[in-house]
């Protein structure tokens, strides 16, 4: 559907039925609602950081609700949004941008890998389990965010390549906003879109409206189905914009300009989508506030009060067991009787034992 | 009796035990297929198991090990080759940032049971960016275990115990070492994968190696007997984490010691062998702890690498400046 939310389709993916179209807005609507709660606690310094969502929430949702339960979603810093589409609990998600740990879920519980910060090192870490969900027989997807600047990376390569060769089960959705913090686009690449950067590879490539909850939606469930049924990845580049600047701490002030802002608001995912479900005439979306409204209460007052950490933590996660040097560790970190002197040679440092 | 095996052999005699024993353990890597391996380390797996379980990947390290990192957080155990200590670098952000980390950032919930296979050092006359001596690189890296090998035996329980290992081991195998032969029984119990070993019990000094070098220490203890000195060595296997109470008990017995490694020696491995045992040895010590090791530079092409290389003659020569008092006190 167009900005203006009159469809568009010209028949290549069958338009969402009407309870996906649905819950695709209320997905939207919630997680719109979460982004700006977390952007408000940001500012009220309860977190540490926050890359927003706003604008992108079509791309994260209609890719979150296109998996299937048995299949993964490796998202990035930026994808809080999609990550709570995905069923994991808000402040789990926050843990990290709170600084109480790095990642707050389990990753099994949902399938959803830890949030990556570093750029397209996940793209590689999705082939390897679509790869070894193949090899063990599973009917299982993976499918991973990245953005443009991500497509620079090596890694980005290195994935495309190995998911080809190996006809891996996966799916790369590139949410292109336009801008890598403040480098636009023109000078990230020279490829006429980024889904031409999947051709090279033989792999199949699509451009399309990220912006679209639709379409997104339908093209990543294209996608999945097809790598389920053994033909291999698919790159999607979404077309999108990030409304708010790259992190709290950032000022996008200094790289673009309000016109080209207020350009993509007029090309909102969410509003257009609610025009075109209250065109259809069967739409109450009021339930959709209030829900929304009850997960920001519920994140403003979770999140307002400090999550108990513990020393004890650093040394408990490093190995599977701790090393007899982090037991020491541990125990001077803490205080704890038993300290570095038990292998002190007998003598205390500093101490009677000095000769 | 069992027939000598090298140690390339013996890596080749794990990888297919532990195959044999774990269908969740891969193996892929550059070459690693039908030729099996550069080094023929994995020679003959992919024909023993198939595709699915031995196979080539295409040519790029990061790839190798990130794709791995997913492989292991969705049930496999693979065991990765990098085709030489220096070809490993452009994997060097997978390995620091995701395989160290994973288990740390998920609070315990993502372990990653992977081995990344490394041939390193020098000393086989091999041209730039084939011998470098990588160690610290990684033992500076919490959450990863670092593990070297010596011979063939300790080769084949290292291996196998890296491979059972719930946490990322990186595993360096020193090449110039591939083709020493000796009988190996294929035993896994002895020393644990995060466990030192005393292979040539002395009275006077200790000598602590790992890798290549454990040979040279060997040979500078035949050499040192005839010049009076009864030398200890210590084969560390496990780098990271580092066996203190093996290493403390053979330097508060012996009052002496000297650390030898092919890497270079400013902040190199010995650095923190001289620091911990200085912190926790130094009453029991005589004189300073010493290193030999490889000088400060880039490491050298063929004809001019045995000037970089410690050999026996370098260790003794440490060995007799370690602040005797007249004659070493045995016999």
């Amino acid at each position: 559907m167009d900005a203006a939310g009159v469809a568009t389709g010209d028949g290549t993916y069958e338009l969402p039925d009407h309870d996906t179209l649905v819950a695709l807005y209320r997905a939207m609507v919630v997680g719109r609602r979460f982004d700006a709660q977390v952007t408000a606690l940001t500012r009220q310094g309860r977190l540490a950081v926050y890359p927003s969502s706003r604008g992108q929430e079509a791309c994260q949702t209609g890719t979150a609700l296109a998996l299937r339960p048995q299949d993964w979603l490796f998202p990035t810093y930026r994808d809080c949004v999609a990550v709570v589409t995905r069923g994991v609990d808000p402040v789990d998600v926050l843990v990290s941008f709170r600084g109480d740990w790095h990642c707050g879920y389990d990753p099994y519980e949902h399938r959803v890998a830890p949030q990556c910060t570093p750029l397209a090192t996940n793209t590689l870490h999705a082939v390897g389990v679509a790869h070894a969900a193949r090899l063990r027989g599973e009917d299982a997807v993976a499918v991973v965010l990245l953005g443009d600047g991500a497509t620079s990376e090596g890694d980005t390569h290195e994935a495309l390549n190995f998911a080809a060769v190996w006809k891996a089960p996966v799916v790369f959705v590139v949410q292109n906003n336009g801008y890598a913090i403040s480098v636009p686009l023109h000078r990230q690449t020279a490829a006429p879109s980024l889904a031409h950067k999947g051709i090279g590879y033989g792999i199949r490539s699509e451009q399309i409206d990220g912006n679209d909850a639709a379409a997104v939606y339908a093209t990543v469930s294209s996608a999945i189905a097809s790598a389920a049924a053994g033909g291999g990845p698919t790159l999607i580049e979404a077309l999108t914009y990030r409304i708010e600047a790259h992190t709290n701490a950032d000022d996008a002030s200094r790289y673009r300009q309000d016109d080209e802002v207020a350009g993509w608001l007029e090309r909102d995912p969410v509003r257009r989508l609610a025009v075109f479900l209250s065109s259809s005439g069967d739409f109450d979306a009021t339930g959709f506030d209030a829900e929304a409204e009850g997960l920001a209460a519920g994140v403003r007052t979770r999140m307002g009060t400090d999550a108990p950490v513990s020393p004890s933590d650093l040394f408990e996660y490093v190995y599977a067991r701790p090393t007899a040097a982090l037991a020491r560790q541990r125990a001077d970190a803490l205080d704890l009787p038993v300290g570095g002197r038990a292998t002190m040679d007998g003598h205390e440092p500093g101490g009677r034992g000095i000769r | 009796m069992h027939q000598p095996v090298s140690l390339a052999g013996a890596l080749n005699q794990a990888l297919g035990d532990a195959l044999d024993a774990d269908d969740r353990v891969v193996v892929f890597g550059e070459d690693v297929g039908p030729l099996g391996g550069v080094f023929r380390v994995t020679d003959g797996l992919a024909a023993r198991f198939g595709p699915d379980r031995v196979w080539d990947s295409p040519l790029a390290e990061s790839g190798i090990v990130g794709t791995a990192i997913g492989m292991a957080m969705n049930g496999l155990r693979p065991v990765v080759e990098m085709q030489f200590d220096a070809f490993a670098y452009p994997a060097f952000e997978q390995i620091t940032s995701h395989l160290a980390k994973m288990h740390n950032r998920t609070r315990g919930r993502v372990g990653l049971p992977i081995v990344v296979r490394i041939p390193y050092g020098g000393g086989i006359g091999g041209v730039e960016h084939h011998c470098d001596s990588s160690e610290v690189y990684y033992t500076h890296t919490a959450g990863l275990r670092v593990v070297t090998c010596a011979t063939p035996s300790d080769g084949y329980r290292l291996l196998r115990q890296a491979v059972d290992s719930p946490d990322p081991v990186i595993f360096l195998e020193p090449k110039r070492r591939y083709w020493t032969k000796e009988p190996i029984d294929r035993a896994v119990d002895g020393p644990e994968l995060h466990q030192a070993r005393v292979v040539q019990p002395g009275r006077d000094v200790t000598v602590i190696t790992y890798g290549g070098t454990v040979e040279t220490a060997l040979e500078a203890a035949r050499i040192g007997r005839d010049e009076g000195y009864d030398l200890e060595v210590v084969d560390l296997r496990s780098l990271s984490p580092f066996d203190d109470e093996t290493v403390t008990a053979s330097v508060r017995r012996t009052g002496r010691a000297v650390v030898v490694h092919e890497a270079a020696g400013f902040c190199g491995y010995g650095a923190e062998v001289a620091a911990r045992l200085t912190e926790q040895c130094f009453h029991s010590l005589a004189a300073p702890i010493l290193r030999v090791t490889g000088y400060d530079i880039p490491y050298p092409p063929p004809q001019l690498e045995h000037h970089h290389l410690p050999d026996a003659e370098r260790i003794l020569d440490a060995v007799s400046r370690l602040q005797w008092e007249g004659e070493p006190h045995h016999g």
